[in-house]
């Protein structure tokens, strides 16, 4: 088992490591008794677009992860790829892209890529629900 | 940045003394051990003192070592060899039973299984809360028809030391009362011979710290490997007790009484050789003492650097080298990278390096939380180690593990 350079590079000097206070939503995915657990915290804004929509977007993003230096990795890697990225677009995303952006991932690693992913989309989830049930009232 | 090696377990460097040793038997005394004219005879000459000098070690006979490419290999031949040879002579499947330990190598438990799909039936016995074989548990799992008994001497990763003289003698006495009451038997009645009984143990992480009297441990088989004790990689060899069957996995040229074909590994032989002949119990002892040292260091140093951790390895019922932590909330794969990082090598049982993601069953048979289990890392110190390197260890890691828990959402 080998790791790519770019993954021993996000693992060395992970980015958007820590924690959003006033986040605007959180996502957490993963257990201590498998050995991995991901926490994502998002800030979301809206911006208009060239042709008048509106859209939200990530402004800031921040993670926190327990597991392995694959997974600490994705968390890295995934945190930089979605800042500024549209929700509808973040929502889209696969774990696939991440391995990709990451040179690779063995074999057994794959599923860290997949927790990554779920707890990026668990926190916009949580998001677009509380945001829903704030315009209901 | 000079590097820092705490894995001895994995394996060991080549003593300078063993390669030049070894040295001649590349390029000047290259010939075929077995070839009769003076090229193999010379070749043989220098396996010949190998072997000689193994069975002072080992306190057997020269003619009872079977050379091999290392301890998977004479695991693996005393365990499927012993079971073959018993099959051939008669024995049935459906009525024999093998019994090994939660905590083999899966050199041992993997052949055992292996067994156990051809329809043998297979004990595993568990072990207590320091990694030391519950050896009542053990007895209570003999049978009629219990024909082989597997256990480690010492478990590579906790480095827990199995009570082998204890175990050897149960085995003997079975097998001594198993014989008495055959001779008892009406002899038109009774089966050509007693259900044998034999003790196998995998010594490959003994070696270096212990001295591996098979008689004084009433042992039949015994495995080790060259590259544990600071030999070459690549070979090993098997002590099998004069008298114990066995039949060969592979075939072809006849060495090794044919018990062993392949040409011989004469330079790995020869290293094998010399790198037993430094095992003496006076060499045994300095070096242990001066590694428990090391370790007490280790181990003081980590508990009072880093909170919140757990000392695995019984210190008074383990070889001196083994040390294994838990270091809740950090992971240990991601503790060893960042280790490495810093030029220092250690192992871990962490399911997350072994790609299998299973915990260790190790770990798991001893009794650890699961979730402990992953924050584990061992450190197995060398003869070659110094007390500025594990201050160095203990202050580079203290920074680790405070760094990987900040980073844990679930920690604190």
């Amino acid at each position: 088992m080998q790791y790519s350079g770019k993954v021993i590079e996000h693992f060395k000097n992970p980015r958007n490591q820590g924690v959003i206070k006033d986040a605007d939503a959180v996502g957490q995915v993963g257990n201590p008794v498998c050995g991995d657990v991901m926490k994502i915290y998002i800030s979301v804004n809206r911006r208009q677009t060239t042709d008048g929509r509106q859209q939200d977007y990530i402004e800031n993003i921040k993670f926190e992860t327990l597991g392995c230096a694959a997974a600490i990795a994705v968390s890295s890697i995934l945190t930089d790829m979605v800042k500024g990225m549209t929700l509808d677009k973040a929502m889209k995303l696969t774990k696939d892209d991440v391995v990709k952006e990451l040179e690779g991932l063995p074999e057994a690693k794959i599923h860290c890529s997949m927790l990554g992913v779920d707890a990026l989309k668990q926190a916009i989830k949580n998001y677009r629900h509380e945001n829903n049930e704030k315009i209901q009232k | 940045m000079k590097k820092i090696y705490l894995d001895h377990s994995a394996t060991t460097p080549v003593d300078k003394k063993v390669m030049q040793a070894m040295a001649p038997y590349f390029s000047d005394v290259f010939g075929n051990a077995s070839s009769i004219h003076s090229f193999g005879q010379a070749a043989l000459k220098g396996i010949d003192k190998a072997r000689q000098r193994i069975a002072e070690f080992l306190n057997c006979e020269p003619g009872e070592i079977i050379f091999t490419s290392g301890a998977t290999e004479s695991d693996n031949l005393a365990v499927k060899g012993v079971i073959k040879a018993l099959t051939s002579k008669g024995m049935k499947t459906g009525e024999t039973h093998v019994i090994t330990s939660l905590v083999e190598h899966d050199a041992v438990l993997e052949p055992f299984m292996e067994l156990e799909k051809k329809g043998f039936s297979v004990s595993h016995v568990p072990v207590l809360e320091n990694g030391v074989i519950d050896i009542e548990k053990l007895k209570a799992k003999i049978t009629d028809k219990t024909v082989l008994v597997s256990i480690m001497w010492v478990n590579s990763e906790i480095g827990s030391i199995m009570p082998i003289r204890e175990i050897g003698k149960i085995v003997k006495k079975i097998r001594e009362k198993r014989e008495r009451e055959w001779k008892k038997l009406n002899k038109t009645g009774r089966s050509d011979k007693p259900v044998p009984i034999y003790f196998h143990t995998d010594a490959t992480q003994a070696l270096n710290f212990i001295q591996c009297d098979v008689g004084r441990n009433y042992i039949d088989l015994l495995s080790f490997s060259g590259h544990k004790i600071y030999g070459p990689k690549g070979v090993g060899a098997l002590y099998r007790r004069e008298g114990v069957p066995l039949e060969a996995l592979q075939r072809g040229g006849h060495q090794e009484k044919n018990f062993r074909s392949g040409t011989y590994n004469t330079t790995g032989i020869v290293g094998l050789g010399a790198a037993v002949a430094r095992l003496d119990k006076e060499s045994q002892d300095k070096n242990n003492k001066y590694i428990a040292g090391l370790r007490d260091k280790l181990v003081v140093g980590i508990k009072k650097n880093i909170p919140d951790t757990i000392f695995n390895t019984d210190r008074d019922n383990s070889t001196r080298s083994h040390a294994h932590f838990s270091f809740i909330g950090a992971e240990g794969e991601a503790l060893l990278m960042r280790l490495d990082m810093e030029g220092i090598a250690v192992s871990t049982g962490s399911a997350c390096a072994s790609g299998s993601l299973k915990a260790s069953h190790v770990l798991i048979a001893m009794g650890i939380d699961k979730e402990v289990s992953h924050y584990s890392i061992r450190f197995t110190l060398g003869k070659h180690n110094t007390e500025d390197e594990i201050k160095t260890v203990v202050k580079k890691l203290a920074l680790i593990v405070k760094n990987l828990r900040q980073m844990n959402p679930v920690y604190g």
